[in-house]
């Protein structure tokens, strides 16, 4: 089996270094053939480890392959635990990235960096898998860092475009600041623990409990709380979480399939994967999960409901990512991890397929990504539009569709949850609903109904994508729409995950929701009778109301309720936050360092002043040398005479 | 009165302080330089004759022989330094002997 992880994992990074490297020998074609297929390779092994895992029973594999260094007692080592939580992960990145490898060559037909992408998208899925593979916290952080890296790079994949770079140095500066809380969460797990092999924390993990450590003075604090809100705050960073989100609407600047795959299905997911791989040191911190739900629940709501106010097509899919990710979060925090896990797998496949259908508007529309100036778009094409509805049903939780039944099960853990914030947690998500279902048909409507707004030059050359582009999005409309009935019952209630998520029984939600469960068919009648339903139905009408049935109502809307519209664009003035508190500070800060602690202490007082300080000593000393012998002489003469008196006196 | 060491020895550091004297006044001629070195190696000859005398030990004044032969040497070649200086700075004052100046 260890070949098969090997080849699982090395095969996408192969193709990416030949790929990047000798780029221009093997050409266009080349390029996308190679890095498709090992990343087939790599998907259809994945699927072959799945069902070796679920259907036969294959035992838990956890060993290290390759021993890195060994330091005074710390190992560091390239392992692989495959249980089931982490095969479902390979699964889902592996199908999603070959998807996205498919479309790319349509929507980057005409790029001069064609080979760079392509290198750059395998890499990416080496280090996803790298990441979720892992056994210990080093080769985590290892792929934590090179899915940022990789996120870096194609966020500014244009990199002649302004905004591009802006965009992904902001990326990278708000991920360092949850990597610093991840790394010294990690830090501090090696410190108490004295290893990073997973299964060797999770034993020593009740140990922790009992201890305490002082951060401020006079403030016991219990250990394991702290490095658990440590390692959140790498979650937060990396899966976009308030008050990290900043970096993901702008991180829209790279190309469209990289907003699928990177910025959608799989690397912001990564934090929840984390923290649900986490589940046995979070789960004996009431204080942490606590902190995971009121951060996961402000983030669904208030990010999804700056999604109705954008304009971008890709930006508002990116909030409703962010609202999407903090409901995963909020069923961590109520310790549902197989509920946001398997809200993550649902997400995956209905997030990648609206941004590909985006991607698709935008190769129509000739690189136009404004929503104002679409609409109608439904009679030129037909695939997109009918894909794009069957995600955007999903999105909302339509009840038959697989986001239906990720986000009720989730809902209805959270109402279950005793932990605190979890009373405020549901009704955020469940407010979240309306509010999902709002934007999501708003931008449906928008762009694929009503009026033709585009110019008569655009309008005449509208026509569907072609079939690389088209393709993938049929293929993640299959699962979108039906995942969920198959894989509710096993995931949530059937013990799936086994030993690789632990809960405690008193705040098992989910096993309480499973007393109540009886197939699918009948959470489906359960749930249009739940309030989440007719809150998505509302949501819907309202869209259909005001940007369908009556165009001019939201402008009135919007004069309307001026001031909250405002603070809505300006998006909670987290940007003007950032850039007039954050990073003027820093560059206050750092401008007091340069001209008075650089120029005036380093340069002035030690470098200039020692050298100054010689050269007025030596320019009085210089008065005594005069050049005349006679001078020498006689100091010479008293001198001695000096030194003989006192030789005479003292002797 | 008869004359004894202390005479001579009296003698010699007189001679001496002169050369010494000579050398820290002196401020115009590097010849007169010289020339006091000179005059204060005949002090010290003078010491060694006294003492060479009253000890009753000829090593004293082989000594005398060997410092005269060193001094006339000296003087040769401090002279020739000498007419090399005035050739090329047309100058024998001291004042003007200061290249060693900081």
């Amino acid at each position: 089996m260890e070949n098969i992880y090997l080849t699982i994992v090395f095969a996408p990074l192969l193709a990416a270094i030949v790929t990047g490297l000798f780029g221009r020998q093997i050409g266009r074609a080349g390029a996308h053939w190679l890095t498709i297929l090992a990343v087939a390779l790599s998907c259809g092994l994945s699927l072959y480890v799945l069902k070796g895992i679920v259907a036969d029973g294959d035992p838990v594999f956890n060993g290290s392959v390759y021993t890195w260094a060994d330091i005074d007692g710390l190992h560091m080592e390239v392992g692989f635990l495959i249980d089931r939580l982490t095969a479902l992960m390979m699964a889902v990145v592996s199908f999603v990235s070959l998807m996205v490898h498919i479309y790319t060559i349509g929507y980057m037909r005409d790029d001069p960096g064609y080979q760079r992408f392509f290198s750059y998208i395998s890499l990416f899925t080496f280090s996803m898998l790298m990441l979720v593979m892992s056994n210990n916290f080093l080769q985590l952080f290892f792929g934590w860092e090179a899915v940022g890296l990789v996120s870096y790079l194609l966020i500014g994949f244009w990199y002649k475009r302004p905004t591009a770079i802006v965009a992904n140095l902001k990326a990278f500066l708000v991920n360092r600041v949850g990597d610093f809380g991840f790394i010294l969460g990690i830090a501090g797990i090696y410190f108490y623990t004295g290893t990073l092999d997973y299964s060797q924390v999770f034993q020593q993990a009740p140990t922790l409990t009992s201890q305490t450590m002082q951060i401020l003075p006079g403030m016991d604090w219990q250990v394991l709380s702290v490095i658990c809100i440590c390692l959140f705050i790498g979650a937060m960073g990396k899966s976009a979480q308030v008050p990290l989100h900043v970096w993901l609407p702008d991180s829209m600047e790279g190309p469209t399939p990289i907003s699928a795959l990177i910025h959608a299905a799989t690397m912001v997911t990564a934090g929840i994967f984390m923290v649900s791989r986490m589940s046995p040191l979070f789960e004996l911190s009431t204080t942490a999960l606590g902190f995971v739900l009121v951060i996961g629940a402000m983030t669904a709501f208030f990010m999804g409901l700056l999604g109705v106010v954008q304009n971008d097509i890709k930006r508002v899919v990116a909030y409703s990512t962010i609202s999407q990710l903090g409901y995963m979060t909020v069923a961590l925090g109520a310790s549902a991890y197989a509920a946001g896990i398997f809200h993550l797998t649902t997400h995956a496949f209905f997030k990648a397929l609206l941004f590909l259908a985006a991607g698709s508007v935008i190769i129509a529309m000739h690189h136009e990504q404004d929503i104002r100036k679409m609409g109608g778009l439904r009679k030129y094409m037909p695939v997109t539009y009918w894909t794009a509805v069957v995600g955007s049903l999903a999105l909302i939780g339509f009840p038959g569709f697989s986001g239906f039944f990720s986000k009720d099960a989730l809902i209805e853990a959270v109402h279950l949850s005793q932990a605190p914030g979890a009373g405020v947690a549901y009704w955020a998500i469940l407010l979240s609903v309306f509010v999902t279902a709002l934007y999501t048909f708003r931008l449906l409507f928008l762009t694929f109904h009503g009026k033709e707004r585009m110019d008569r030059h655009t309008r005449e050359q509208l026509k569907e994508s072609p079939l690389v582009v088209t393709v993938p999005l049929v293929l993640l409309a299959i699962p979108s729409a039906i995942i969920g009935w198959f894989t509710i019952e096993p995931l949530l209630f059937g013990g799936f995950f086994g030993g690789s998520i632990s809960v405690l029984p008193a705040q098992d939600v989910l096993a309480r929701l499973g007393h109540e469960f009886h197939g699918p068919a009948a959470f489906v009648l359960h749930g249009i009778k739940g309030p989440a339903f007719w809150l998505s139905i509302a949501g819907v009408g309202t869209a259909w109301w005001v940007y369908l049935k009556n165009p001019g109502l939201s402008t009135k809307i919007s004069r309307r309720i001026n001031r909250l519209y405002e603070l809505l664009v300006n998006k909670y003035y987290f940007d003007d936050f950032n850039e007039k508190i954050v990073a003027a500070g820093g560059r206050a800060v750092g401008r007091i360092l340069w001209q008075i602690g650089d120029e005036k202490i380093i340069d002035g007082g030690l470098v200039n002043g020692t050298a100054n300080g010689i050269g007025w000593i030596a320019n009085r000393v210089r008065g005594i040398q005069t050049g005349y012998l006679y001078h020498y002489a006689f100091t010479m003469i008293f001198g001695f005479a000096v030194l003989a008196a006192w030789l005479l006196l003292s002797g | 009165m008869s004359i004894g060491l202390s005479h001579y020895l009296l003698l010699s550091a007189i001679l001496f302080s002169i050369s010494v004297a000579g050398i820290f006044i002196n401020r115009k001629n590097v010849i007169v330089l010289l020339m006091c070195i000179e005059l204060m190696l005949l002090a010290v000859n003078f010491n060694f004759i006294a003492f060479s005398h009253y000890l009753g030990d000829l090593s004293g004044q082989i000594f005398v022989f060997f410092i005269l032969t060193v001094a006339a040497a000296e003087s040769a070649i401090g002279l020739a330094i000498l007419i090399l200086l005035f050739r090329n700075r047309a100058s024998i004052n001291v004042e003007d002997m200061d290249g060693m100046r900081g």
